[in-house]
Parts: C-alpha cells; structure tokens; sequence
C-alpha cells in the first residue's frame, strides 16, 4: 500500500508550504496531476488522504485528483498514440514500441486552493 | 466574507525520495560501485539468482548485497554463506525498498566496511511488481525478473516494471517444457514497451543463460567502475 508513503509525503510538501506563508489559511483542496501510468492508485490515495489529514491542518481539505492519459509519440508515424493500458502499448500502426511516453508519468501536487479568511478562531474543542 | 486563492506549486510526489536516491547514487560514484536494484513479484528467483551470482562473482569482483525483506533474515542468511557483506533491511509492512531505508542500509556497511574496497551492490528488492518501479533507491541499473510460470501477460499487466528494467531476465527456463508458455511471446510483450532492455532466459538450476546474465554483469561493473577498466586493458 504505497499510497500510504505517497500521503505521507503529500502531507510534508504541503505543510512546509503551509509553514512558509505569513499567515496560517485554510487550505480548501489540494489538487494533484496523477497520471495513469504510474503505480497509484487515485481511490486509495482519496482514502489514505482521508484518514491521515484528520486532527491535522488539514483536516476537512479536499484532495481533487486529475488523471492524465497515456499517450506516447510514434517517431516512425510521426504522431501521438493512446496505449491501452494492460493490452497494447505498441504503435496500433506500425507496431513500433512504445518508447516515448508524452503524458501518464505525471505525479505532482499541481495546486493548492485556500481561504484568505484565517483560522484565528478555535474550530475544533480542545484536546484536553 | 472570505476569498479563495490559488497557490501554484506543481512539486513532484516523489521528490523527496528522488533527492535520497540521488544522494546514494552520488555516494556509490564517489566509492567507484555499481548498484543494480533487482525487483520481481514474490518467487520469481531474486535470491536463487544472486546465490548463483555470489558464487560465480564474489572472487572477481567485491560485492556487497543489500536485501530488502518484509520480516525475516532468512534469504540474507542465505546470501552470507557466500562470504560477502549482506545488509538486512526489514522493509516492515512497506511493500518495496525506497531511498531512504537503503540509505540506512549503506550507513551500517560504511560501519563495518571500507566502502572503496567494493565494486557492486546488489540491492534485492521486495518481492511486488508494482510499487518498487515506482521508488528509485539510488541504483544505475534495474534488473527485473520474470519467471515462466508467472505467464506472457505479466508485462502487459504490469507495464511499469519492464518499461523501467534496463536487463529482463526470464527465469525458470527449466519449468518451460511443462507448461504452456510462448517464450517468443513474453519476449513480443516486453519488446512493447521496452525497445532497449537486455533480455535474457536463463535457469538457476541448469545453469542455462547464467553465464550471458553473468556477463553483463561483469560488462556494466567495468563499465562503470574506472579501476576496473584499468585492470582489464593490461
């Protein structure tokens, strides 16, 4: 369950961003770029997300994922191709390899939605 | 009232696990070693092949293997017979090595050894087609193994790991004649999406294709490793 290490290091890239801004904001939603040819898995990522972001700052964000295609670029056609994953990766054309992958890698925290209105105010009852 | 913003930050996920294989990379370079991660689904053959390795290697060149286990020592037991160096890392519930246990991993062997002494670090990776592929640990070369018995359709249903591998072996080859298997198939679909990997069949319990396995060993070690290209052109 590598989505869990993923998270984790989610979790520590938006923090440090969080710790550097003047104010402490609300973060509304976290936006990541997965693509689908990577080995993760978004529902298991929405989960962990989840269930490590609560009690913490970011308790209640939203993690809003958008998945990228597979598309690879057939230098002997000279054009791009979508691969199905699981069944076909070669040039549906030529049957040249898939060697050039163009989108699908994608793994980045693209963006982060926040409400300039800051928590001063206690939201939660204190743990006592 | 409040007003939403929007921060730009377009960070990778897996940035800080790049930046720790990029560390034990650049410690492996100033040491003159190689480092091979060897990933497979469970019982592939990792620990068969690298006994078969240490055998063959451990007088030619200096070895040290880094072996990634969920809970047991029991396939580093095995490789210390073999007199090299075996680093144990209990990966715990983690289902592949990721840079920063290996790097803990290299701090106890530069406790114990004289790490300019090496030439190659065999790391083993936890058996699982998925994840490992996708956490880089510092190595120069992946090494993937599939075994017959696993079926032709592993690479497309696994794509990640053969796309990534720089030698494919296929293992087991002595298991071939009972089972209903096309090499030349495995072979089509590794080529799909692979157009540049080594691949290699081979049997630990023949022998068959070891010696080629063997060779490129030897080939990307003196490749990599200067003192070693000195000593082969005398």
């Amino acid at each position: 369950m590598h989505e869990t290490d993923m998270t984790k290091a989610l979790i520590v890239t938006v923090k440090d961003w969080w710790e550097s801004q003047p104010e402490r904001f609300k973060i509304s939603s976290v936006h990541l770029i997965v693509g689908k040819f990577t080995c993760v898995e978004p529902v298991s990522l929405q989960f962990t997300f989840e269930v490590q972001t609560r009690n913490t700052f970011l308790d209640g964000a939203k993690l809003i994922i958008q998945e990228t295609p597979l598309i690879a670029f057939c230098h002997r056609c000279q054009q791009e191709y979508q691969p199905e994953i699981g069944i076909q990766y070669a040039c549906p054309e030529c049957k040249s390899p898939m060697d050039d992958i163009r989108s699908g890698r994608e793994l980045k925290i693209d963006r982060i939605e926040y409400c300039a209105e800051t928590t001063t105010t206690q939201t939660y009852a204190p743990n006592i | 009232m409040h007003q939403t913003f929007d921060a730009a930050l377009g960070i990778n996920l897996l940035h800080a696990n790049q930046q720790g294989a990029e560390h034990n990379r650049a410690h492996f370079d100033r040491w003159g070693i190689i480092c091979l991660n060897i990933m497979s689904s469970p019982g592939a053959g990792k620990t068969v092949l690298l006994e078969r390795t240490l055998a063959a290697l451990s007088e030619e060149l200096k070895i040290v293997v880094i072996e990634g286990d969920m809970t047991t020592e029991l396939d580093a037991d095995r490789l210390r017979q073999y007199g090299v160096p075996v680093i144990a890392i209990n990966t715990g519930r983690s289902c592949h090595l990721d840079s920063k246990m290996v790097a803990g991993g290299i701090h106890q062997f530069e406790h114990l050894h004289n790490p300019s002494d090496f030439n190659l670090v065999l790391v083993e990776n936890v058996g699982n087609l998925v994840c490992p592929a996708e956490f880089e640990v510092g190595e120069h070369y992946k090494v993937a193994l599939l075994s017959v018995t696993e079926g032709e359709d592993k690479p497309l249903k696994y794509p990640l790991m053969f796309q990534e591998a720089d030698c494919l072996l296929i293992t087991k080859m002595d298991l071939a004649p009972y089972l209903e298997i096309d090499i030349s198939r495995i072979e089509a679909n590794i080529r799909q999406m692979n157009p540049h990997a080594t691949i290699i069949s081979v049997s630990a319990k023949t022998g068959e294709g070891l010696e080629i396995w063997l060779n490129w060993v030897r080939s990307v070690t003196r490749e990599h490793v200067p003192e070693l290209q000195a000593a082969t052109s005398d």
